[in-house]
């Protein structure tokens, strides 16, 4: 039988708010344990909560930017659960009433563009982290994290691979830090995800069971987790079993799925609407305010590339796949007054090349967009060939400073006086005759030798064009 | 000294009659010689309020701080206090020394307040009667037979006996109005939003105010000037400015419309109350006063809806006790789930269990929409009536509670019984209007209070109302035999 996956995602953003979404307690990662939990964040007696306007700025900037319904007017509410690391046995959150509602993001599989809905995205508290090592026996608790502020992401089930899941993800990903409201810092748990995953019959309309697989904060184990949970199911009905409705946790090490709590173990969660927090209201005018401070979102970027600037889809893919990367790009278009096409290749190619090799971030780049675009400059009139190009950059990298200063201190100018030219290919010529004469009768293909020599000679420096034009002729006779 | 008002015991300080130590030593000496019969404090602080008490005494000699300053009171335990154990009347907080103030008692002190301690109270102001404090029954300084009422049974005892001359009080269903009642004295629920929650051990947030509890309403007045206003730590606290409370206290009543439910004069109060207050009312018709029959059709309804409404607030808000952080833990937990439920179990009462459990179950799937949803449209009901009836009337009055103070032990096994002597003071705070108890006589040597109900923001009205009726009576100023 012919099976069709049917997956929904939703995804934690953590919010890059500068304090709790409750409390003014920091929310930098990092510090030692409930070093960054204030009595609120402690859920001491007669505390109360007091939202962070900025987490809310957030929330309706992000439905802004996927062109979702804003509520105005939602409500937080209270999910009820015992847990160690949530210190008031209940966790604010939004149920029935999101700040955003349907909103939708286009992503690109295989050359297709297709278009998943997002359901709803709402605002919500974080746990703190249960730390079962190193006690012994005993559990740790750290209420550090407790009260960093979430936007809960759900899309529609519209998903119909591992490949789509993952590129929704990175869309979302891509977009969440595009407009400056998450870090994406995978590895810290600031974007992370879980994956309703169900197959059924293909032409079926009616939706196979679901299980939940949690735990997925990686773009890599999303993709492997789901498969296997794929798999998992198609066995399991096909062997004559039944999917049952459950959550399960996606173990990276052993790269499987297992059951943490089934439907009937599941929490009754008692949501109602928190009485500390009055409803939440985003009028006409706040939302005009926060659309002014959208930014030119991803995919408009792409276009604008592609049409502005003569590039490829590919190139124009790679250059926006981060804000900072086309401003650095844009910044060396501008500054050099160079090919747009010469431009890119520079700032995909070397450029981006060293910093992978770096393993560092744009933001640490060595080399900012005006020096790099000094050096555009110098290929783009040609002052020195791409290769010669390539050493400046190297010093550049490793040395600073400027590309102009670097090309008069190390001579690496190209030479392009055609007399000067002239004379190392008469004095090459005088040289080897044999050559010559092998050329003359018809090994034309000795031309490379002759320009590798004058390379050779000007250490590369000599403007291959011009090399060209003028040794042709003299070989020719 | 101890029978004097705030204005006088103010002026006294100012005019070097006596210092704000004397005073404070006073009073220490009263609570020394009473507290333990009436069992009125959970924590006196001494050492403390004496220190502070010389501090205001600095602040007087320069001809500094306001009329609180150096005046003696205390707060009900419900309110964190920096340093001091906060029990909030149980078990389960007799450990908890609350690291922060709440900023009722911030407030207080900032006045100049010199604070003598905390008061007992319902455990976590669950309860009519006092009886539910984890340290045992506060008693009636009129009939110590008798519960003095609750939550605020602490802070109404200790008023009425004068221990202290103030004290604040909390009322979620009618915790301040009903002891203030049951013990001869003033009590001021505000308008909800009017004074901050913060730091306020809450039962039902939705609900929960402070309020003062007073001799008199012009110290009432002086009180909540000092409680009231905006606070940023409490997303419900109102915005508007703080009125002048004592402002119009001496207003003329001519032409007040004073409004009589008379769902309140039906069955189930008691006979003689309903002649106090009805004298009481006569009182006002002579200070011209106009008086008119209303109707609250669905007053009825106000018990359920509040045994719906407050204990699922309730068993969400007493989730945080569960032995992890701080407070009570059972001894040698075998796992997590044994934690919670040993540490819950023994560390509150029956009361405080029952209300947990009803509201769990208020909550939970499939009888959200029958009870807690129903409730909240009742609530709704309940507003609509007091709206209309203040289209027609400035004012309400009617009996605080239906009896005087009931003996001790006389309906702890009977909680439908215990739920109705709060049935004319619950719609009030489900409406979230404000509202006064003031002595309007006795039966039987015992205190009756009556109730007065205003709009939205209308405290200075229903302060004016109270205090010109004290002028002319002298119910308030009635001092239990024993506590002269």
């Amino acid at each position: 039988m012919e099976w069709e996956v049917v997956i929904g995602l939703e995804i934690h953003a953590q919010l890059a708010t500068k304090s709790k979404i409750f409390s003014g307690a920091s929310t930098a990662y990092g510090a030692a344990p409930n070093r960054q939990a204030c009595a609120v964040d402690l859920g001491l007696p007669g505390v109360l909560p007091v939202l962070n306007k900025e987490a809310v700025r957030m929330a309706v900037k992000f439905g802004l930017a996927i062109d979702a319904e804003i509520a105005p007017r939602s409500v937080f509410a209270r999910k009820n659960y015992f847990y160690p690391d949530l210190p008031k046995g209940y966790q604010i959150s939004q149920f029935e009433l999101p700040v955003v509602g349907i909103g939708h993001i286009d992503i690109e599989v295989d050359g297709k563009v297709k278009r998943i809905g997002v359901t709803r995205a709402h605002l919500e508290e974080d746990a703190g982290k249960s730390l079962h090592e190193d006690f012994h026996g005993q559990t740790g608790v750290d209420l550090n994290r407790a009260g960093t502020p979430l936007l809960e992401i759900v899309s529609e089930p519209d998903l119909r691979s591992a490949k789509e899941a993952v590129a929704y993800m990175k869309k979302l990903h891509e977009l969440v830090r595009y407009i400056d409201i998450c870090d994406g810092n995978m590895a810290e748990g600031s974007f992370r995800c879980d994956a309703n995953v169900s197959v059924r019959p293909k032409g079926q309309e009616e939706y196979g069971t679901r299980a939940e697989v949690k735990n997925l904060n990686s773009f890599r184990f999303i993709e492997k987790a789901i498969n296997h949970e794929v798999e998992r199911q198609i066995d399991l009905i096909e062997t004559g079993g039944k999917v049952v409705q459950e959550t399960r946790l996606y173990d990276a090490n052993k790269d499987e799925t297992r059951s943490m709590r089934s439907k009937e173990e599941a929490n009754d969660y008692r949501y109602f609407p928190d009485p500390d927090l009055l409803p939440l209201e985003v009028d006409e005018a706040l939302k005009a305010a926060i659309r002014k401070t959208l930014p030119e979102l991803p995919d408009e970027k792409r276009q604008r590339f592609i049409d502005e600037y003569n590039l490829s889809a590919y190139d124009a893919a790679i250059l926006t796949a981060t804000k900072e990367l086309a401003g650095f790009y844009e910044q060396v278009v501008k500054a050099s007054g160079a090919d747009p096409k010469l431009c890119s290749n520079w700032v995909t190619g070397e450029f981006s090349g060293a910093l992978n090799k770096a393993g560092i971030e744009l933001s640490d780049s060595p080399i900012n967009a005006e020096q790099f675009s000094g050096l555009i400059k110098r290929i783009s009139d040609e002052t020195v060939s791409g290769k010669i190009a390539k050493q400046v950059f190297e010093l550049l990298w490793e040395e600073g400073g400027d590309a102009d200063s670097i090309i008069e201190a190390k001579g690496l100018k190209q030479i392009t006086d055609s007399g000067a030219i002239e004379a190392i290919i008469d004095q090459i010529i005088a040289d080897n005759q044999g050559q010559v004469e092998q050329y003359r009768g018809g090994k034309t293909k000795l031309m490379g030798f002759f320009v590798g020599q004058v390379m050779k000679q000007t250490q590369g420096k000599a403007n291959p064009g011009e090399v060209n034009k003028l040794l042709k002729p003299k070989l020719d006779g | 000294m101890h029978n004097k008002t705030i204005t006088e015991l103010s002026a006294g300080l100012k005019a070097g009659d006596f210092s704000s130590e004397e005073l404070t030593n006073s009073f220490l000496q009263r609570i020394e010689e009473h507290g333990e019969t009436l069992n009125c404090f959970v924590t006196v602080s001494g050492k403390e309020a004496l220190e502070a008490a010389r501090v205001a005494d600095g602040l007087i000699a320069k001809g500094e701080g306001g009329v609180l300053t150096g005046i003696p009171m205390a707060h009900k335990d419900i309110f964190c206090t920096k340093g001091f154990k906060t029990s909030c009347g149980s078990k389960m907080l007799d450990n908890f020394i609350s690291p922060y103030d709440a900023t009722v008692v911030s407030r207080l002190a900032a006045a100049g307040m010199v604070s003598l301690g905390k008061l007992n109270m319902d455990e976590f102001a669950m309860g009519s009667s006092n009886e539910t404090s984890y340290y045992g029954a506060v008693k009636n300084p009129w009939d110590t037979n008798c519960v003095p009422g609750g939550s605020s049974g602490g802070s109404a005892a200790a008023v009425a006996a004068r221990l202290v001359p103030i004290a604040t009080g909390t009322d979620t269903g009618g915790s301040i109005r009903q002891p203030a009642s049951f013990c001869g004295i003033t009590g001021l629920k505000p308008t909800y939003g009017t004074v901050s929650r913060f730091g306020m051990i809450a039962f039902a947030s939705s609900l929960d105010q402070a309020g003062p509890m007073t001799r008199s309403a012009e110290d009432a007045a002086l009180v909540l000037q000092a409680m009231a206003g905006f606070d940023p730590n409490d997303s419900t606290s109102l915005e508007n400015s703080v009125p002048d409370y004592s402002a119009e206290l001496n207003k003329e009543l001519t032409g007040l419309k004073i409004g009589l439910p008379k769902e309140f004069f039906e069955e189930g109060l008691d006979n003689e109350v309903a002649k106090a207050v009805e004298a009481a009312v006569e009182e006002y018709r002579k200070l011209g006063a106009e008086v008119k029959e209303i109707s609250l059709p669905n007053m009825d309804l106000s018990v359920p809806a509040y045994y719906v409404v407050a204990p699922a607030e309730c068993s969400a808000n007493l989730s945080r006790f569960d032995g992890v952080r701080y407070g009570y833990r059972c001894e040698n937990p075998e796992n997590l789930e044994d934690l919670y439920s040993r540490s819950r179990g023994e560390g509150f009462g029956a009361e405080v269990k029952r209300r947990i459990m009803i509201g769990a179950y208020a909550l939970s799937a499939g009888y959200y929409d029958a009870y807690y949803l129903k409730a909240q449209q009742v609530r709704k009901l309940i507003s609509e009536d007091f709206k209309k009836a203040f289209e027609e009337v400035d004012l309400i009055m009617g009996p605080t509670a239906p009896s005087t103070a009931f003996g001790i032990g006389e309906k702890t096994d009977d909680p439908l019984s215990m739920y109705l002597s709060d049935i004319f003071t619950i719609g009030v705070n489900l409406a979230g209007i404000p509202a006064m108890s003031i002595p309007a006589g006795f039966v039987k040597s015992k205190p009756v209070g009556l109730q007065l109900i205003g709009n939205y923001f209308s405290e200075g009205r229903l302060l004016n109302a109270a205090h010109r009726y004290q002028q002319v009576t002298e119910w308030h100023k009635g001092v239990p035999a024993e506590f002269e």
